[in-house]
């Protein structure tokens, strides 16, 4: 059937004619390389951390004395808005899916995403939204009712300048980018494993991944049709939000919420998955109820989609909708309960070794539990009455955001540039790098849930003096600059070891997963044979303490496998057990989600101007990058005879 | 009832009590309300759950970290799983555990919203409060029409008796939070939301915007004062009435001032031509404890300052800047002190 060989047999020149991507601006601005896009993703969403720190880094300025005048209150409101929605849409969620792109197919065994094009799409659409989104600060006229953007504030009559269109169309534009890139990871999940990866092998973090993205399918469009009413509003004088003429200002609530709880876990539940993973192979043994925490990450999102109200319990809800609502914010704790459990026991009953990567692991932990907790604590009703809408909301956001998310990025830093740069970064530095970080976030965030106690409320651009809040808000501001020297240090670390790193080789940590096989950076092709996988940590068989080493204990085939070069190809198989191998053929190199990109953005300016012709322009493109993109040929290299070649998909 | 509630969380809460001590402040530690006290004890209930488990956790992370550290790095071999010792943890740390404290938070939580529903005794008074961009307009309410009034950016209060607030908006969203008192309730259009206010104590309480609401957010508060039910029904009294008459020539001049420069078509003083519904109602201006809804305390000098520059103070309010000639803003200033 298929051409069987040995990885070192194998006709790896061939697959790398056929894979990489040709050098040149072309090359450059078609390619669907997976690694590629993945590389940019991180790029550009870290970018996105360090202008939104920065944007931090002047309201902490503005709020380290009562009564500071050195922004004013619209800028201050403009800054506390453009962090949030930095942080939490072009950030949070675009370096997840950075990491998510690199290394999927090379922890599944396959050559690509299940939809290389729509995963460029994915990235030039994120890309353009944000640099549609920092056009506004250009104009001084970046959105300026938060993150949350609530109505009526958001519409015309009280806010007539382009900041709100800014939001509204900004989002709509990014949650292409956000959509698309869910389903390539959801068709990517279940299709592309190779062989014997089944379900109950999968890295933790796909299933956090998984869970993120059906969370994303679902949540999103509440948000896209509340973007897209609040637009039909404020520019074309529908009426959804405006009780004067019949709207409901309860119903951007309601939208905003029903996605906007759930993409707290899209930001979160990969980011666990990581740290799952990585955990694990500085405890030198298989993660502690593997069963058990991936199927947390499922229940989670899914019990995500009914604690929304909790961020509306002082909106006058009704008894029994805060009684059931409470209810389901304190059952969510459970899954992330047994999350804790499993990673301290991994720990508590493996030999830990402390790299990096682990210091940051222990570090999220905590800070984890810190965030987690004081939700829980605003699971209570009454006394969310009191904490929500404080500084108490502040601490507890940023222990969640900084503690899951940025915690477990710089964990999955350490751990997976060194595949992806090929060389590992100081460990010296990455103590420092973790230090920093670790008491930054403590001194900065811990101080704001007594702000918020001794009743600061939030988003205030500057406060009184003597009434108990000096303390508190000069130490935030000093620990925010803690951590971000901690975040400087980061930098250097990795600018220093791109040059200066020591090689990192195919699997510097002797991790368990199929990445690790790979050499460091791994070839345009991935894999060059097809891998078949007969365990959870394939790396690890045969090497348990205790185990009689045996030839049955290798259940995995690494280093031979099918080849597969007619053209681009990879392994698809059945959705559960991974069984049933048939090779599939995968699409080049296009430039048509480019210019599908550019189009949307053209359509997005010239809606925001007012500019018709530029809308015009717009879906015009559209239409012809659709067009181009679909229209249907022959896959570059495969010959027609092969039955599994299929048009452009 | 209350008594005894603040007593047990005066006991439990003796780590947290240090953070009460602040003069001037809006701690909502300092258990001044009926129904905030009943908050506060729950969330001293689950604040000290909460560093228990964070505490606990991360000894464990501790321990765990440093219990069998692996000396040869990452080269060692693989620790075997046992499934039983795995399922014992998840089991009992992940489930178990977890179960039994939010149940015991959900029902002390439900047990709580039940208890702070609703008074226990009739409502000394109705209020209607209204937020506006940004500043608070209470209107009492009475059953002899003649007998409400309105008053702006300060409410009173009889100590031990409930006080109702209803409460709307005249714009966008805004929250009344009175931290020392109780908890928050948004104002939100087209909504009516209502919020029962009790003090234990007399007091001058902070209350304030804590939805955010634009550009001035940060400088929409409202004077909560909680005093004998005596004073407070001698305050509804002055509050009634209109305002005096000017007393001699330059108060005089002042209202004449006040009447012929704009400040009437924003402002309403009782008694006199001045019907403006744009700002607050500045009938008893002088009675109230701040200006600008919480920008500074209501001193003449400040009400001087105020008057020339809220732009400069309150940059973003509706509140113009008052080019007066000195001799008209020393009697405005001498007119509007009369106003108590």
């Amino acid at each position: 059937m298929e051409m069987q060989s040995t990885v070192s047999d194998a006709p790896t020149e061939t697959l790398r004619r056929i894979w990489e991507t040709p050098s040149g601006i072309y090359g450059q601005l078609a390619t669907v390389d997976h690694k590629t896009i993945g590389k940019r993703y991180l790029v550009t969403a870290f970018l996105f951390l360090l202008i939104g720190g920065l944007e931090a880094g002047i309201m902490r300025a503005q709020l380290t004395r009562p009564g500071e005048h050195l922004v004013t209150p619209e800028v201050y409101n403009q800054l506390f808005s453009m962090h949030g929605m930095t942080m939490m849409f072009w950030y949070a969620s675009p370096i997840l899916s950075g990491f998510s792109n690199y290394l999927w197919p090379l922890m599944i065994g396959a050559r690509d995403m299940a939809y290389p094009r729509v995963n460029a799409l994915s990235y030039w659409t994120f890309l353009l939204s944000g640099i549609f989104l920092y056009t506004s600060p250009f104009l001084g006229q970046s959105p300026n009712d938060g993150w949350f953007a609530y109505a009526p504030y958001s519409l015309g009559l009280y806010n007539a300048g382009l900041n709100m269109d800014f939001y509204a169309l900004g989002l709509i534009f990014l949650g292409i980018s956000t959509t698309v890139g869910a389903i390539n990871f959801i068709g990517t999940l279940i299709n592309m494993r190779c062989p014997g990866l089944s379900m109950s092998r999968l890295p933790v973090f796909m299933y956090g991944t998984l869970s993120a993205s059906l969370s994303i399918v679902f949540a999103l469009p509440a948000l896209t049709v509340a973007c897209t009413f609040l637009f039909l509003e404020r520019r074309f004088g529908m009426h959804f939000f405006a009780v004067e003429h019949g709207g409901s200002a309860m119903l951007w609530q309601h939208l905003f919420w029903m996605f906007g709880h759930p993409w707290v876990y899209v930001v979160v539940l990969p980011a666990m998955g990581m740290v799952s993973d990585i955990i694990p192979v500085f405890s030198r043994r298989p993660l502690v109820g593997y069963g058990f925490v991936a199927g947390s990450t499922i229940a989670t999102g899914v019990i995500g989609f009914a604690v929304w109200i909790h961020h509306m319990f002082a909106t006058g809800v009704p008894m029994m909708a805060m009684t059931v609502f409470s209810g389901f914010s304190f059952l969510i704790a459970i899954p992330s309960g047994i999350a804790v459990s499993a990673w301290i026991a991994t720990i508590w009953t493996g030999r830990p070794v402390f790299k990096t990567p682990m210091l940051f692991s222990l570090g999220f932990i905590v800070v984890f539990v810190i965030g987690g907790v004081s939700g829980v604590v605003t699971a209570a009703v009454p006394y969310d009455w009191q904490v929500s809408d404080s500084y108490f909301i502040v601490a507890h956001i940023h222990y969640v955001l900084v503690g899951i998310n940025v915690f477990a990025v710089m964990a999955a830093l350490y751990f997976w540039l060194p595949k992806i740069t090929g060389r590992l970064l100081s460990e010296r530095l990455g103590r420092w790098n973790f230090w920093m970080m670790f008491v930054g976030v403590n001194i900065a965030f811990f101080p704001m849930h007594v702000a918020g106690i001794l009743g600061m409320a939030r988003r205030v651009y500057t406060y009184p003096a003597g009434v108990g809040l000096e303390t508190v808000n000069l130490a935030t501001t000093v620990g925010a600059a803690i951590f971000a020297v901690g975040i400087l240090v980061f930098v250097v670390n990795f600018l220093w070891s791109i040059r200066r790193g020591a090689l990192a080789g195919p699997n510097p940590w002797d991790a368990a997963t199929l990445e690790w096989t790979t050499s460091s950076p791994p070839p345009p092709y991935n894999f060059a044979v097809i891998p078949t996988v007969g365990s959870r940590d394939p790396l690890w068989e045969g090497r348990v303490i205790g185990e009689a080493p045996s030839a049955l204990a290798l259940r995995s085939t690494l280093f031979s496998g099918p080849v597969l070069d007619h053209g681009r190809q990879t392994m698809t198989t059945s959705a559960i057990d991974a069984a049933q191998p048939v090779p599939q053929s995968m699409p080049a190199d296009s430039p048509w989600p480019l210019i599908l990109a550019l189009a949307i953005a053209a359509t997005c300016y010239g809606l925001l101007f007012g500019a018709w012709w530029l809308v015009g322009v717009g879906i015009a493109g559209t239409i012809v990058a659709l067009a181009g993109w679909l229209w249907p040929t022959a896959l570059a290299g495969t010959p027609q005879s092969d039955p599994v070649t299929v048009g452009a998909r | 009832m209350a008594r005894a509630d603040a007593v047990s969380l005066s006991l439990v809460g003796a780590g947290l009590a240090i953070l009460s001590g602040c003069e001037g402040g809006a701690s909502t530690l300092t258990n001044s309300g009926v129904s905030g006290t009943r908050e506060t004890l729950l969330g001293a209930f689950l604040l000290i759950v909460a560093a228990a488990v964070v505490v606990v956790i991360g000894a464990l992370v501790l321990i765990a970290a440093f219990r069998h550290r692996e000396p040869h790095g990452v080269e060692a071999g693989i620790e075997p799983t046992r499934a039983a010792v795995d399922r014992r943890w998840i089991l009992i740390g992940g489930i178990l555990i977890p179960v039994a404290v939010l149940a015991t938070a959900y029902v002390f939580t439900v047990g709580t919203l039940d208890a702070v529903a609703s008074p226990g005794h009739p409502y000394a008074a109705s209020v209607t409060l209204t937020g506006h961009q940004w500043w608070w307009e209470a209107v009492y309410q009475d059953s002899e029409p003649a007998h409400s009034f309105t008053a702006a950016n300060e409410v009173h209060l009889p100590v031990g008796e409930p006080v109702y607030f209803g409460v709307q908006t005249a714009d966008v969203i805004h929250s009344f939070w009175v931290p020392e008192l109780a908890g928050k309730i948004e104002l939100i259009p087209g909504r009516q939301n209502s919020l029962w206010l009790e003090a234990r104590v007399p007091g001058v309480f902070v209350g304030l915007c804590s939805q955010y609401c634009g550009t001035q957010h940060a400088h929409m508060r409202i004077t909560v004062v909680a005093e004998s039910p005596d004073a407070f029904h001698g305050w509804l009294a002055r509050q009634r009435e209109s305002a005096p008459a000017p007393a001699d020539s330059t108060q005089a001049a002042g209202q004449q001032v006040f009447l012929t420069r704009g400040c009437a078509s924003c402002h309403t003083i009782r008694g006199t031509g001045a019907g403006g519904a744009m700002g607050p109602d500045l009938t008893h201006l002088a009675s109230r404890h701040m200006l600008g809804a919480g920008a500074m305390p209501n001193t003449p000098p400040n009400l001087m300052a105020w008057i020339q520059d809220a732009q400069g103070i309150k940059p973003g309010s509706d509140m113009p800047r008052m080019d007066l000639p000195p001799r008209e803003l020393e009697a405005l200033v001498a007119y509007l002190e009369t106003l108590r």
